[in-house]
């Protein structure tokens, strides 16, 4: 079991509203990512949930009971930090081993659950080493079997992968969604980074000051953004925002069209543009390139792309993927 | 250029740096050669440095004359009784204006170090007739529990900045790990501020030693720690340079073994947080 149901959830520092009015539903199993700019009040919110920040108003309910205002140890939580917060005296075993012993479980069984997580972790030959002898991942690892052993009814991850390099954290993001997909965890994941948001999350919950903009599967997201906050933030790169009038018949303040979705011509096309600095990725290649109206917009166009600087462009977009926003900033679907 | 002057510098320095060191040693360098020198070369208008008849007289004297062990005795009941007792009321202190801040810590933390700038004297008599009335005069109780107070916002201060250096998280993952406070200061925050705590006690444990201000007014004979044993050589019949320096080596020697020994963990702890 691991359902967890925020009710109108608010956080205040001092006199400072981080959390307003927030409900969420994170259903048993679930894998949620939180994401959201610095400052959103993701981490806060998850601190939350884990009892480590009281709650200014509202409920937390985990498994249907209360737990507003239970201690963190009482929720059946375990969290995975951003520095790995692992203790630096105790070697990887007994690191592994503190929250068993916390709960006063048998020796033995202590054993073949640190030696189940090390296998899983592939840590078994770093048992007696001490985390500073670790690199990062492995430290991460060990954080995440610290988690695993208490068998929690959720996990908690704080930006588990953003002291790690590029090459590792793409590892470890697989580790992590390969881990949900065997524990079947609810497992609660917050993250800057939204590419680690769409390839890891059953669901997506996006923040923006203090509030979730948008909650819904990462091609729900992708596909049927609420407003032009969520369609910049889902996507890389984000989507471009081109304003319109009314002689333009896009019945819009302004559209939103992702990268992806451009038509390159040397021809014709609805903008005419210059192409500015071209970046040749191998697979695909992005032209920054800017409208005769001043706006600059990215294109993903093949890797063969044979567009140079200062070529003149044509742009047509792909009618069906044209987003269109309301003065506010909401989408009209 | 830059390397002569780099290479003259540290010469200058070198040579500044042993000159203080030997101004500041050569007081107790002084009370140690004194010690092994008669009662007459030791007031000499001309004394010598080396050249005089060492003995051991001054030492014997000294033993036969005063009970040397009981007042060593008190000395190390006092000071590592205190520094304990100390340690045991600092450590939750320092925790709760570590980790669980309100906007009133560090005025509380202020007060307290403003404890130690007020001038002892100044509340002289009330602790005096307070000791009178609870019969602490002249017990090791008594001292044990006035070097606790005299020390614990030195304690409280240096537990506190140990503290600040352990992240945050690293108690939060035992919380969520299930500890209790108890066990989240006793299995995580200790082991990890050990050092610290360490240089705490030892430094408290010197303080306590060397204090000798409480100690010569509370106490008369039964309690009286070395401090008061050397105080008692200057009184009351007259001045015994000779025996005052060796009751004074007596006295320095145990301490000056144990900043021998933990030097290096003192320097680690006192310097613990300076870099980061």
């Amino acid at each position: 079991m691991g359902s967890i149901t925020l009710k109108k959830v608010t956080k205040n520092f001092d006199k400072v509203n981080v959390i307003k009015p927030l409900d969420l539903e994170i259903k048993d199993g679930e894998f949620i990512v939180f994401v959201g700019p610095s400052g959103c009040g993701k981490s806060t919110l998850l601190r939350m949930i884990a009892g480590l920040e009281d709650t200014t108003s509202g409920t937390i309910e985990i498994d249907a009971k209360d737990a507003t205002d239970t201690p963190p140890a009482k929720r059946g939580l375990a969290m995975v930090f951003q520095s790995y917060a692992l203790y630096p005296h105790m070697s990887v075993k007994n690191n592994i081993a503190f929250p068993l012993k916390r709960a006063k479980v048998p020796e033995q069984e202590i054993e073949n659950k640190i030696a189940q997580a090390a296998k899983i972790l592939n840590l078994t030959e770093y048992l007696d080493r001490k985390p500073g002898q670790l690199s990062g991942g492995q430290r991460q690892r060990v954080a995440i079997g610290r988690a695993i052993v208490r068998q929690p009814s959720a996990f908690l991850f704080d930006e588990p992968l953003s002291n790690l390099d590029a090459s590792l954290r793409v590892n470890m993001r697989l580790e992590i969604s390969e881990l949900h997909k065997s524990l079947k965890t609810t497992m609660i994941y917050v993250t800057h980074d939204q590419v680690e948001a769409m390839t890891m999350a059953d669901r997506i919950a996006v923040f923006n000051g203090g509030i979730i903009e948008q909650v819904g599967t990462p091609l729900e997201l992708y596909k049927n953004p609420v407003n032009k906050f969520v369609a910049g933030f889902i996507g890389s790169p984000k989507m471009n925002f081109i304003a319109v009038d009314e002689k333009d018949n896009f019945n819009a303040d302004s559209i939103g069209i992702r990268p992806e979705h451009f038509i390159l011509s040397r021809e014709q096309g609805t903008w005419a543009g210059k192409v500015g600095v071209v970046e040749h990725l191998g697979s695909e290649t992005f032209l920054h390139i800017e409208l005769n109206d001043g706006t600059t917009v990215t294109v993903k166009a093949d890797g063969d792309c044979e567009f140079d600087y200062d070529d003149e462009v044509f742009l047509t977009a792909n009618e069906s993927k044209i987003h269109r926003f309301n003065k506010d900033g909401t989408s009209i679907m | 250029m830059a390397i002569k002057s780099t290479a003259q510098s540290k010469l200058i320095y070198t040579i500044l740096a042993w000159t203080i060191s030997g101004m500041i040693f050569f007081p107790i360098f002084w009370t140690f050669l004194t010690s092994f020198k008669t009662e007459a070369e030791a007031i000499a208008s001309n004394p010598s440095l080396f050249a005089f008849d060492w003995t051991l007289q001054n030492y014997s004297d000294v033993l036969s004359r005063s009970p040397y062990f009981m007042h060593f005795w008190n000395s190390v009941v006092i000071s590592i009784g205190s520094s304990l007792i100390g340690l045991l009321i600092a450590i939750p202190a320092a925790w709760s204006m570590a980790f669980v801040q309100t906007q009133r810590t560090k005025n509380v933390l202020m007060w307290m170090l403003s404890t130690k700038m007020l001038p002892p004297v100044g509340v002289l008599i009330p602790i005096y007739l307070l000791y009178r009335d609870f019969a602490l005069l002249d017990t090791k109780l008594g001292l044990v529990i006035i070097m606790t107070m005299i020390n614990l916002p030195i304690m409280v201060w240096m537990l506190y900045t140990y503290f600040r250096e352990i992240p945050n998280e690293i108690l939060e993952a035992s919380r969520m790990d299930g500890a209790t406070i108890g066990e989240e200061i006793f299995h995580v925050l200790l082991p990890i501020a050990l050092p610290g705590i360490a240089s705490t006690l030892l430094l408290n444990v010197i303080l306590s030693w060397n204090e000798a201000f409480w100690t010569l007014i509370l106490t008369a004979a039964n309690a009286a720690p070395l401090t008061a044993f050397i105080a008692s050589y200057s009184s009351p019949e007259g001045l015994f340079y000779a025996k005052l320096s060796a009751a004074s080596a007596m006295a320095i020697v145990p301490i000056l073994i144990l900043g021998w020994f933990s030097q290096k963990q003192l320097v680690r702890g006192l310097s613990f947080g300076a870099v980061k």
